[in-house]
């Protein structure tokens, strides 16, 4: 799947609930599926500065595409770097870094988190675009 | 006359908003209240019919905003019974008053010396004494807290000596409501000849505080925590010991006669306050404080006494909550967390289902440090709220809990 493809189903996947509250709890949902970071990662290192919760992110390049796993004392921080994953994750180190990542607006995601997590997620795509460029070359 | 409290929210336009499907539930009223009709009503008159520079027109506007900005100065001066206005300097707030005491006693402050705050301050009422110990080579010395929340009268005794030049102290802790025993806090600092200042940023919006029974040396508050704009506040000193500090700031209306030898400075209150002022809030704080001045303020405050006792009657109800200031004398704040859960996720539902709370350190660093937790979650109260604000926030926090557990 590309990554528009991969954003559109996350774009259906929100249209199904009516109210935030609702898509919260799939947001909580998605946390619980993300790709868990190994312990050896959870350094100060790979934390995200700029979340208000405290989110760890690591990445590595197999068969030339990137895949990340993440961690977060936060569910819902958990939650948003999980569903940035979903998207992210196997495609190259060019598509991420190129990325405009449109769904986040059609969502409505960024209007309805608080400006500080709103930085928060700032924080998280530029992060994992800053990693895919380090491992572009590797 | 009774309080009632459907007359006083009626007077509020903001409450009558809605976020998305849920009407507002507004306790963040510790980071700032909302306004009432009459002070919004100030401020567009003033720019509609008013606007001018105050203290140096000829012309009737001017004298028009210098008779409205200086009748302010004396609803305040009444409503903390101060024995003159002149007693009452404008300041931006809560912070920029706690900056100019600190500046200018700093210029008497000598090495050795020795400034007293507690554990229970706002980061406004720390940084700037470390600014001021920092660079003279004095002493800070804090006085500690118990897991209440409540202030070591012992111990502070034992701080207090002849080298005790200040006691800078908050009246109402705006992390944990504590409500500190000033009065008696004054008493003792007086004894070893330190001057004492109360921070009242968490105090007058919830009850009278009289300058001359306090008997404190400087009292600082902000407007925007009173029901008036933001931008404008109070530092109360004793007219005797203002007269003998050194003036803050340079510039205009803070001179009397200017040359390039020497600048004799203006009396009081206009020797603290250089530049054109933040006029139409001084005159809004004016107003915000004669509006709550013709309340009954013993009604107020029994009506919120209970309101806060009701909401942490129903919130300990609730599974796994953990209260953060548990203080006998306590005011305005509940601040908690729950078993397992981040503040931020928390706050961030609550948030969705309309009801405003702040979540983290409230900037008290140093008590989350003491309690080792990194922030939490705080509902802050105020005169307009009701019970069903209280059981709005409790049933949108039961769902939070679910979803997130």
């Amino acid at each position: 799947m590309s990554l528009g493809e991969k954003e559109n189903e996350i774009i259906e996947d929100f249209a199904i609930y009516d109210d935030w509250m609702e898509k919260y709890e799939y947001i909580i949902e998605l946390g619980k599926d993300l790709p868990q970071i190994k312990e050896e990662y959870k350094v100060q290192d790979n934390i995200i500065v700029g979340c208000q919760s405290q989110v760890w992110l690591h990445a590595e390049k197999v068969d030339g595409l990137i895949q990340y796993t993440a961690d977060a004392d936060a569910i819902i921080a958990k939650g948003i770097i999980s569903l940035l994953i979903q998207a992210l994750s196997n495609e190259t180190a060019e598509t991420i870094i190129d990325a405009k990542l449109d769904f986040i607006k059609e969502i409505g995601l960024q209007e309805h988190l608080s400006p500080t997590r709103s930085n928060g997620l700032v924080a998280m795509v530029k992060k994992m675009k800053i990693y895919a460029l380090a491992l572009k070359n590797k | 006359m009774t309080f009632e409290v459907d007359k006083i929210r009626e007077q509020f336009p903001i409450l009558k908003q809605t976020m998305g499907k849920y009407p507002l539930v507004y306790l963040d009223n510790g980071a700032t209240t909302q306004k009432p009709q009459v002070v919004i009503d100030a401020i567009t008159a003033y720019y509609t019919t008013q606007n001018s520079n105050i203290h140096r027109g000829v012309h009737t506007l001017s004298q028009n905003a210098t008779v409205a900005y200086e009748g302010a100065r004396v609803n305040i001066q009444k409503y903390i019974n101060a024995s003159k206005s002149l007693e009452c300097i404008f300041t931006k707030g809560t912070t920029d008053g706690v900056n100019l005491v600190a500046h200018s006693i700093g210029k008497t402050i000598q090495k050795g010396d020795e400034v007293i705050i507690s554990a229970l301050e706002h980061h406004s009422n720390i940084v700037p004494w470390q600014f001021l110990v920092e660079e003279k080579g004095a002493v800070l010395k804090i006085i500690p807290m118990n897991h209440k929340g409540e202030l070591d009268m012992k111990i502070y005794q034992e701080l207090l000596t002849d080298k005790t030049r200040i006691v800078a102290v908050t009246h109402v802790s705006n992390a944990l409501g504590t409500i500190n025993p000033i009065k008696e806090m004054v008493r003792m600092a007086h004894k070893v000849g330190a001057l004492f200042l109360v921070d009242a940023a968490q105090s007058l919006q919830h009850f009278s505080v009289d300058v001359q029974s306090l008997d404190c040396d400087f009292m600082v508050f902000s407007g925007h925590k009173l029901f008036a704009p933001t931008g404008i506040g109070i530092l109360y000193g004793k007219e005797n010991i203002l007269n003998e500090l050194p003036p803050y700031q340079g510039g205009g209306d803070m001179i009397k006669t200017v040359t390039f030898e020497k600048t004799i400075y203006n009396e009081l209150p206009h020797k603290f306050e250089a530049g054109t002022p933040n006029i139409v809030g001084g005159i809004g704080l004016g107003v915000a404080i004669k509006w709550l001045s013709e309340l009954n303020l013993t009604e107020v405050q029994k009506y919120e006494d209970n309101l806060l006792a009701y909401a942490t009657s129903e919130l300990t109800k609730l599974e796994g909550i953990q209260l953060y200031g548990t203080a006998k004398n306590k005011s305005g704040v509940l601040s908690f967390l729950i078993e397992g859960l981040h503040p931020y996720d928390v706050g961030t539902l609550l948030n969705q289902q309309g009801v405003a709370v702040r979540t983290g350190h409230h900037c008290t660093q140093p008590i989350m440090d003491y309690y080792k937790i990194p922030g939490t979650i705080r509902a802050s109260f105020s005169l307009y709220n009701t019970k069903s604000d209280v059981d709005a926030f409790i049933k949108a926090l039961t769902r939070a809990i679910n979803m997130l557990k």
